[in-house]
């Protein structure tokens, strides 16, 4: 198979094929043979199921058996900490040789290094999170490779730091502005993976050379310069990839051309971008209707049975959930869990109004039976109430019985990006292969709001951090007073965030770019700022208390306000009640109108998400008492959750005040967690199922974003924690994430538990 | 913000109007203005007077809370509408704080349409409703004869969560625009039922029979406490008096739990049931045996 050499200068045109390579053989022809459009395949080639689960196939003794090995690997990786790590090889594509984890009995294969488990060092984000990571697990640090990567090769971190003013240091060091991509890779790039299975590397390339003679054609620019060296990179990384498959004894220069050679073309386009980037989620897209086609068309040719296809699934799966990256501590406490978001979108409703749901969607979801409960894949339904009953009602019983998948809005995700987005992280939607975020973490407005009463100053250590201002005065805190001089506050931390994200990026590109995830984008792609914003209920709930109860401010010596007294009551944001909601959308509203005041670097469209991923906790630790009656160090709640216990009219109401925040002052996403009891949900588990497909019903069709929902017993969660050995595999739901529940620090497990269990809901 | 009932334990907080010790009226019972006012009410001011007779008119209620629930109080999600007042006083009752109507908030009928309305779409995704609880709904008989007027009148499903000791009070009307009751069968022998509930079974049985007769869907509810209910007769005879009525759809039997001590202490009333100890895996199993082998759908 070859491709012409074209001349156009159009971006993502692929050239037509002389002849149709085998790979395409049976499938309905279309537009998506005459350039790079995967969704166009799909759509003219994918078959919607609306029936229910009974034709699902269990594991087979091969699948339970790999399984089992590694299975029984996990307890040493977690009692260590890591279960090994290559210590001296910077990771790319092909630095390592092919790893298997029971060679004979594995269907799709390739590993990020030479073996289960085993992390591989990547240093281009930054030399310290590497040195640092390596002495926390006891792995000597290679002089020669210090010497490399701190005198000769700089790297990401080294470049952010030169350049960051004044201003983002201070609030970075006061955790005003936390958890920013300036050490560890960004992540949240998701490469279209399904092309090199549909298309061929070969093809790829030839794409990747015909954007590079239009760039030629233009003036040398900066942005021209950078275009053109990042297009060099991607056509080098794309033939690495080549490479690495053929260590592996595949070639993967052309389409992919049954259902096992299109899952492990994918598996390797997704391996060669984990086995090179760092990045905080390392999504996987949307890819079951993709591959259905592909099942599909060997099912009807009688060269694959539903047994082998979910094996195929199962295998794909458990290489999935071992995508390991070496980390630090302190990225833990972030973050924690060990998680890589390897987020796999699937389900939603098609522009045509179809379903795209495949049986290949139920076949992902079958993994959780046919391997147990897993936090990876990070397996996310587009909800629709226009979904077909039977896929509803098996999400809704996969949930109930493992609490490992969520859910987000599909109507609202394709109004704003096609039918084609799949989420990357936890709540973050992007057209597969056509757009790309800089993730951004997330600003503390609970801290803001406390700098803008303290006139700038650290309510913890006093420090001057946003620029001086006059203290609030006076026995008791006025709303319009403390509005204003929040607002003042918030405009200088929009500038001052949008200004690191910048530093941050720019730097990103230079020194550790993701080639071979950009290879498997267009050439013009959108890009988003993502900022974003945490504490938004405790910041609604003490600007609700300053305005409807008494609050008092109570200062030290040197008159910095360090608590506050409430006299009298405050509608607590949860509760369906406008008099908080609508400050809690009035925060929102106002800091997504700042960002979006400050040029972005590479014009990137500026976005928020309002979600904390298991940094709530943190962030909680790092600010004072406030003026809603949380004390100093509590956790804040995850994500856009009302707090704790402060939600007293049900789960649904408390949802329905999340529900408010606007999708399009949100665009990159708003998280809600919930927990629910099985009992809650109803008597029967027939009424369980109905009862939680009306919830997520009821909740999305109320405008509802995001959900995340844990159907558990507390009961269970307190012996986990005394007897994790009991529970390897007990998976919940944090904010925009699953973690493995015996993975996190005690006193996440702790926050998990006392946050809001409706016992009905 | 009121504390309010934890819906997960459906029931506990129903009670019975006894109108006057040793006397029940079983027909034609009307609720009186002393039980209205909780007769100790020393504040007989005019605004109070004016606040009753509009609770009497129903264009308000004495509203404890509400909650927006699912597979709890009836199919579906449903807005509860916790109503105060309950002339009974059960020893597991939960919610000893909605015992008196005067401690609610009088709120509007208006206002509670308002706050169902924004849920229409809840109740249409979800199969849902409304349900009113309490506390003991017919002691506002009027309030729930319109409440439920008005909302058959937008096509949305209603509960009525009583003991049926008032049953009296509700009008041929207010069962009209009844969907669903879930009524409260809190004992089968007439002594336990005194023990329990300080009341009469009598009324509870009438109101079963009229339901029955008017065909209108019945989820009988009987809350299981060791050492109080349990005994053999005691469910057998609950169940004889369900059985007959063949419009129950189900009989959810409810594990006493200790989730309501807090409350009676935080109101300095003495807890009668300190240190019982839920029923067991074993009781609950011979207990919904004894309704299933009536021929009953049981949970």
């Amino acid at each position: 198979m070859t491709m012409t050499e074209g001349t156009r200068s159009a971006g993502q045109q692929a050239a037509p094929f002389h002849a149709e390579p085998l790979g395409w053989a049976g499938f309905v022809s279309g537009p998506w043979q005459d350039g790079i459009d995967v969704r166009d395949f799909i759509q003219r080639n994918y078959t919607p199921y609306l029936g229910d689960a009974g034709f699902l196939a269990g594991a087979t003794a091969r699948t339970t058996g790999v399984w089992a090995k590694l299975s029984a690997m996990f307890p040493e990786e977690q009692r260590k900490g890591v279960y090994d790590v290559d210590a001296t090889t910077p990771a790319s594509i092909t630095a390592h040789a092919p790893g298997y984890i029971d060679r004979p009995n594995e269907i799709i294969v390739g590993l990020q290094t030479d073996a289960p488990l085993k992390r591989a060092i990547m240093p281009f984000g930054g030399w310290r999170m590497v040195a640092t990571s390596l002495e926390t697990y006891g792995y000597p640090v290679s002089p020669e490779l210090e010497t490399i990567f701190t005198k000769y090769r700089k790297t990401h971190n080294d470049g952010v730091f030169d350049v960051y003013p004044p201003a983002v240091k201070r609030a970075r060091h006061s955790h005003l502005i936390t958890g920013l991509p300036d050490a560890y890779g960004r992540g949240r790039i998701i490469g279209d993976y399904r092309r090199v299975a549909l298309y061929g590397v070969t093809a790829l390339i030839a794409g990747k050379k015909r954007e590079r003679v239009g760039l030629d054609m233009q003036p040398s620019t900066e942005e021209i310069i950078r275009a053109r060296e990042e297009n060099s990179e991607q056509i080098k990384a794309l033939k690495e990839l080549v490479q690495m498959a053929v260590s592996y004894g595949f070639d993967i220069s052309r389409p992919a051309e049954t259902a096992t050679e299109a899952i492990q073309w994918l598996y390797f386009a997704y391996l060669g971008a984990v086995k090179e980037q760092n990045g905080a989620a390392m999504s996987f897209g949307r890819n079951t209707a993709f591959l259905d086609a592909y099942i599909e068309r060997d099912l009807t040719a009688g060269i694959l049975t539903e047994e082998a296809a979910q094996e195929l699934i199962d295998d794909l799966v458990i290489k999935l959930r071992i995508v390991r990256f070496l980390r630090t501590p302190e990225y833990d406490e972030l973050f924690s869990g060990d998680p890589t978001w390897v987020t796999e979108s699937m389900g939603g409703i098609g522009l045509d109004g179809r379903a795209l749901v495949t049986k290949t969607a139920f076949r992902f979801l079958q993994t959780l039976y046919n391997l147990g409960p897993a936090p990876e894949p990070n397996l996310t339904v587009l909800w629709s109430d226009a979904l077909p009953a039977g896929f509803k009602r098996f999400c809704a019983q996969v949930s109930i019985d493992t609490s490992a998948i969520q859910y987000e809005s599909d109507d609202l995700i394709r109004d704003a990006w096609g039918d084609d987005a799949a989420i990357a992280c936890c709540v973050s939607p992007m057209r597969v292969g056509k757009q790309m975020q800089f993730f951004g973490a997330r600003v503390n407005t609970v801290k803001a709001l406390l700098y803008a009463i303290n006139g700038g100053r650290d309510e913890i250590t006093g420090e001057q951090i946003a620029p001086e201002t006059v203290p609030l005065v006076g026995d008791v805190l006025d709303y319009d007073t403390v509005w204003n001089a929040y607002l003042g506050t918030l405009e200088w931390l929009a500038e001052t965030y949008v200004d690191a994200l910048n530093c941050i990026h720019y730097m990103h590109d230079k020194y550790a770019y993701e080639r071979l995830e950009m290879a498997l984008h267009d050439g013009d792609i959108l890009r988003t700022m993502a900022c974003g914003i945490a504490g938004l209920s405790v910041s609604a709930d003490s600007l609700s208390a300053i305005k409807y109860a008494t609050v008092r401010p109570v200062r030290d010596t040197t008159g910095l306000v360090t608590d506050y007294t409430i006299e009298g009551e405050y509608p607590a944001f949860g509760n369906d009640d406008d008099r908080v909601d609508s400050i809690a959308v009035l925060i929102v509203e106002t800091f997504m109108g700042m960002i979006r005041k400050h040029p972005t670097y590479r014009n990137a469209v500026h976005t928020q998400s309002v979600l904390t991923i298991t940094s709530n906790v943190v962030y909680g630790k790092k600010t004072g008492n406030t003026p809603d009656g949380r004390r100093a160090g509590a956790p804040f709640a995850p994500g856009a959750n009302p707090m704790n216990g402060r939600d007293t009219h049900g789960m649904l109401i408390s949802a329905l005040s999340v529900a408010k925040i606007p999708y399009a002052e949100a665009q990159d996403g708003i998280s809600l967690t919930n927990t629910v009891v099985p009992a809650g949900l109803g008597h029967t588990p027939e009424e369980q199922v109905t009862n939680l497909v009306g919830l997520i019903d009821a909740y999305t069709l109320s405008h509802g974003y995001h959900l995340n929902i844990n159907v558990l017993n507390r009961e269970t969660l307190e012996d986990a924690m005394e007897h994790p050995e009991n529970y390897p595999q007990l998976t919940i739901r944090v904010s925009g994430y699953a973690v493995n529940f015996i993975r996190l620090t005690r006193e996440q497990q702790l926050d998990v538990i006392s946050r809001t269990f409706h016992g009905s809901v | 913000m009121l504390g309010m009932p934890s819906a997960d334990f459906p029931s506990q907080e129903c009670a019975v109007v006894a109108l006057d010790a040793g006397t029940v009226a079983v027909s034609n019972v009307a609720v009186s203005d002393a039980a209205l006012s909780d007769a100790a009410a020393p504040d007989q001011t005019a605004a109070h007077h004016a606040e009753m007779a509009a609770i009497r008119s129903g264009s308000v209620a004495s509203l404890h809370s509400w909650e927006l629930v699912t597979a709890v109080d009836g199919p579906g999600t449903r807005l509860t509408l916790f109503l105060s007042g309950c002339l009974l006083r059960c020893q597991y009752c939960h919610n000893p704080d909605t015992w008196k109507l005067r401690d609610g908030t009088v709120t509007d009928i208006e206002d509670i349409l308002t706050r169902i309305r924004r849920y229409e779409g809840v109740f249409t995704a979800t199969k849902g409703g409304v349900t009113v609880s309490g506390g003991e709904p017919l002691m506002q008989p009027a309030f729930v004869t319109r409440l439920f007027a008005e909302l058959h009148g937008r096509g949305i499903h209603t509960t009525l969560d009583t003991s049926g000791y008032l049953g009296a009070s509700a009008s041929d009307k207010l069962l009209d625009n009844v969907d669903l009751v879930l009524l409260d069968v809190k004992s089968g022998l007439p002594d336990t039922y005194r023990e329990v509930t300080g009341r009469e079974l009598a009324p509870t049985i009438a109101f079963g029979d009229r339901l029955a007769e008017r065909g209108i869907a019945v989820w009988v509810r009987f809350v299981l406490v060791p050492g109080l209910t349990d005994a053999v007769d005691n469910v057998e005879a609950v169940a004889r008096i369900v059985a007959r009525w063949p419009n129950v759809a189900r009989v959810e039997v409810l594990p006493f739990h200790q989730m309501g001590e807090d409350k009676w202490n935080r109101l300095s009333i003495p807890y009668p049931l300190h240190g019982v100890t839920p029923p067991d895996a074993a009781l609950q199993d011979r207990v919904r045996a004894q309704f299933l082998a009536h021929g009953l759908t049981v949970f």
